[in-house]
């Protein structure tokens, strides 16, 4: 070997790569007692802040309108000084209405923005390659020249599709993605649509978009649409049940419909139900990857077998709003999981001074990361496999699952020692229960052979034709 | 009250993510279940066996690259033998271990590629296959070094090899060796026990070594179906009698087997080339032969194991430069054909995953 040799990589592409190293290695490549002392002095910062929040802040501001933690109160204050002006009670109504509606809109648009770029230099992380890295620093404008992209693309009706069901899906599905975010309480007092049947309203919402999902799939006149619309429109349906049953016993152990006070129970009693009812959130986790078709139940879109699934024939802004919407149901089932599950925006006291809706908005993003995780990793299932998990398995898990939490309460109810043990016993129950439960039913229910663990192929004693293969056969 | 469904035509390919290619299949589809499929091929179609008619035997290796891009060694392995046994040329020895080597090197690429795209047909989005890809880069990489291409090889030559391999090359090829086992495993971790992938392809696609023999199918489509047949073993080339390697061969005959076999020929193909690099001898790489070689009169019918199974190549001379008749038995082509038996009955999304086990690549079967 020549020294010219042992300093360059040997061929044009190895060089290539070396030359263009990114931040992340460099920061790699430094050593240890820098990258503790950074680490260091991040959570001292941390603390510190948290500290001077919770000395400054602790109680003083509760309830008023420039309480940043809160826009609720903000709010409701200018809805009072709305009233005072007297140009009729509409007037306040629309305003805080729009800036609501504004502030969510905007919120979820530059989470679309973000989340594309987002979810691709992740998935590039997991599968060892670099992602998008040349529009912009680290690529952060690729979703807008992407978006530029589709918008300049023209729109193509395929022929013999019906116009109007062809042009009425994109709009018909965006529509309930973005109303479905009304009921999520952000803060104490921080939610759009404060109504007590919050949780019926997103159940209901959320299975409007089925009907957008079929027209689409019918009137493209294309038999890998129509195929994916089947497909989605038999999962959903038998999904909706399974998520229903999840969400009731949560109902049944706050005793309430509204978002914001499961929130408020959760933080009452320092505790998150994904802890006391850990069957719930499996099953409510896994239902969702089905309705919103993510790995391993995106078969509706099925990218190896029917292209794209129902928008296959949509080209242009009309796929681009089917993709976005797409992004938007994974967060929205990140924020959903966080408040049924994970504590809403309570983080056991830190609310008090980092603004709830980061706290919530974190957990949210949590949510899809898992969801990009699970995408990178696993393989997808079948139909009928699916269709057969969610009859069989998921089903009358969770209506066991119901019963068992039903005679909780009323145990709770009735029992009278302190709440702290009352819950931490059902804990430990539930997830004992939930480990039992998953193991025999899989074992009872469909338990097929397919699913033993299957022995590596044997080394070939001899070589031959029919006659070695049968040999060999009746040997072993 | 039932009322029938009525059987649609579904148009896969010849654009489509899991074909491999131009190829295309009509499928009449009841619901999500396949009545009945009709393979239409012929989209990638250069003429190649015509050409080659044309043109002389060196000039004929080129071909063999772009019949099966993804094994070019491979197929200019076969050529070269062929031709050789035409025209009756000795081969030195250090060439012969360095096809052995190089052909080796293209199975394991070529197999990393096959199961990467079966796991992605199967819905792991990409994960797999750009993990496998790693491995195949550092094997391009070796194949850039040694002949400047990294797919389109044209590295063997009638009596040997083209070039000597680079210094920097064996270095390199030893590191890639050590690493090798240590990739194979990591794959058996992440995919051989997951349940999802178990699920959806135990039991997929089974073809009986009855079927197998009878649809002449080859390579490790034949053996995944536990039949032990593998030319390097039954018919030794080149230098495959001094090695020692194994024959894996499956115990069901389904999508699963097939898998499994490719992975554990991966590391026997690793052991080969061990092996090959601690024996190789010095001397030249190859024997002068005259520009435009003229065998003799008379036909031979040369064959390798590739990859894919049998590559056989037919040559008839007539005593000019250029074969008088050149054909390809390419084993894509005739693996094919089981699968309208298999995918008759099967969902769509089983068909799609058969189709991928068989590992089909186009520009051999159309040539």
């Amino acid at each position: 070997m020549t020294d010219r040799h042992s300093e360059l990589p040997a061929t044009p592409m190895a060089r290539q790569i070396i030359a263009r190293r990114s931040l992340l290695d460099a920061a790699k490549a430094a050593p240890v007692s820098l990258k503790v002392a950074g680490s260091i002095v991040l959570l001292g910062l941390l603390l510190v802040n948290a500290l001077i929040g919770f000395i400054v802040v602790d109680g003083q501001l509760d309830g008023e309108w420039y309480d940043f933690r809160d826009l609720g109160y903000a709010m409701e204050r200018l809805r009072i000084e709305l009233d005072e002006v007297n140009l009729g009670p509409w007037l306040s109504y629309w305003v805080t209405g729009l800036i609501g509606g504004l502030g969510i809109l905007s919120f979820i648009g530059g989470f679309l923005l973000i989340g594309s770029w987002i979810e691709r230099r992740l998935l590039a992380r997991f599968q060892v390659r670099m992602g998008p890295n040349r529009v912009g620093p680290f690529g952060l404008l690729q979703p807008i020249a992407d978006a530029l992209k589709l918008m300049q693309k023209e729109v193509l009706i395929p022929m013999g599709a019906d116009r109007l069901l062809f042009f009425l899906p994109p709009v018909l599905v965006f529509v309930p993605a973005m109303l479905a975010w009304g009921p999520i309480p952000w803060a104490p007092g921080m939610s759009y649509l404060d109504i007590n049947v919050g949780l019926l309203f997103v159940v209901s919402i959320t299975s409007l978009s089925v009907l957008a999902i079929w027209m689409a799939g019918w009137s493209s006149n294309n038999h890998y649409a129509l195929l994916g619309a089947m497909r989605t429109v038999a999962m959903m349906v038998s999904y909706e049940i399974p998520i229903s049953l999840s969400l009731i016993v949560v109902v049944l152990i706050t005793g309430s419909l509204n978002l914001g006070e499961i929130v408020a129970w959760q933080t009452d009693h320092n505790v998150w139900l994904a802890v006391l009812l850990p069957f719930s959130l499996f099953t409510f986790f896994f239902s969702s990857t089905a309705e919103i078709n993510r790995t391993p139940n995106d078969i509706a879109e099925a990218e190896s077998e029917i292209v794209a699934g129902f928008h296959t024939e949509y080209s242009g802004m009309k796929a681009g709003l089917f993709l976005a919407v797409e992004l938007g149901n994974a967060l929205f089932v990140g924020a959903l999981v966080a408040t049924f599950f994970l504590g809403g925006y309570g983080l056991f006291g830190l609310e008090q001074w980092i603004p709830p809706y980061v706290i919530l908005a974190a957990k949210a993003s949590f949510g899809y990361f898992v969801f990009i995780w699970l995408r990178s990793t696993l393989p997808r299932f079948r139909i009928d496999q699916l269709m057969t998990f969610a009859w069989k398995y998921l089903i009358p898990l969770s209506i066991a699952n119901v019963l068992v939490v039903a005679v909780e309460t009323s145990i709770a109810a009735r029992w009278e020692v302190e709440a702290i043990f009352i819950y931490g016993s059902f804990a430990v129950v539930n997830v004992i229960l939930t480990v039992i439960a998953v193991r025999t039913w899989a074992r009872v229910a469909g338990y097929s052979s397919s699913f033993e663990r299957p022995e590596p192929p044997r080394v070939a004693p001899m070589i031959g034709g029919l006659k070695a293969a049968r040999r060999i056969k009746a040997g072993a | 009250m039932t009322t029938p469904t009525e059987p649609y035509v579904l148009n896969i390919g010849p654009q489509h993510p899991s074909t491999h290619g131009v190829f295309r299949i009509r499928v009449v589809m009841d619901g999500e279940r396949i009545q009945d499929i009709d393979m239409i091929v012929g989209y990638l179609h250069r003429s190649m066996e015509k050409l080659a008619e044309e043109r002389t035997y060196t000039q004929n290796i080129p071909f063999t690259d772009r019949a099966d891009y993804l094994a070019a060694m491979s197929g200019n392995l076969g050529l070269c033998l062929a031709a050789e046994r035409l025209a009756r040329v000795e081969v030195p020895e250090r060439a012969s271990y360095l096809r052995v080597i190089f052909a080796e090197l293209q199975r394991i690429a070529s197999h990393a590629m096959a199961n990467g795209t079966l796991v992605s047909d199967a819905g792991a989005w990409q994960t797999p296959l750009l993990y496998m890809f790693r491995e195949r880069e550092k094997i391009l990489d070796l194949f850039e070094m040694t002949c400047g291409a990294r797919l389109t090889t044209n590295y063997m030559r009638i009596g040997g090899v083209a070039f000597e391999p680079p210094p920097e090359f064996w270095p390199a090829l030893l590191e890639l060796v050590d690493e090798l086992p240590e990739r194979i495993s990591e794959y058996e971790e992440l995919l051989t026990q997951n349940e999802i992938f178990i699920a959806r392809t135990r039991d997929i696609g089974v073809i009986s070594p009855e079927d197998a023999i009878n649809g002449s199918l080859v390579g490790p489509a034949l053996r995944g179906s536990g039949v032990p047949w593998d030319l390097r073993k039954a018919e030794p080339y080149c230098i495959y009698d001094r090695m020692e390697f194994d024959v894996p061969i499956g115990r069901n005959g389904d999508v699963y087997d097939r898998f499994m076999v490719r992975l554990a020929e991966t590391r026997e193909s690793v052991k080969i080339i061990r092996q090959a690099v601690e024996n190789i001898p010095d001397g030249s790489h190859k024997t002068d032969i005259p520009l435009a070689l003229r065998p003799a009169p008379g036909e031979v019918y040369g064959r390798v194991e590739g990859p894919r199974g049998e590559l056989g190549f037919y040559l008839v001379s007539d005593g000019g430069p250029a074969p008088y008749r050149f054909h390809i038995r390419a084993p894509s082509l005739i693996n094919l054909s089981l699968l309208r038996e298999l995918a008759r009955g099967a969902s769509l999304s089983d068909a799609v995953v058969t189709l991928g086990s068989i590992d089909i690549v186009v520009g051999e079967i159309d040539r």
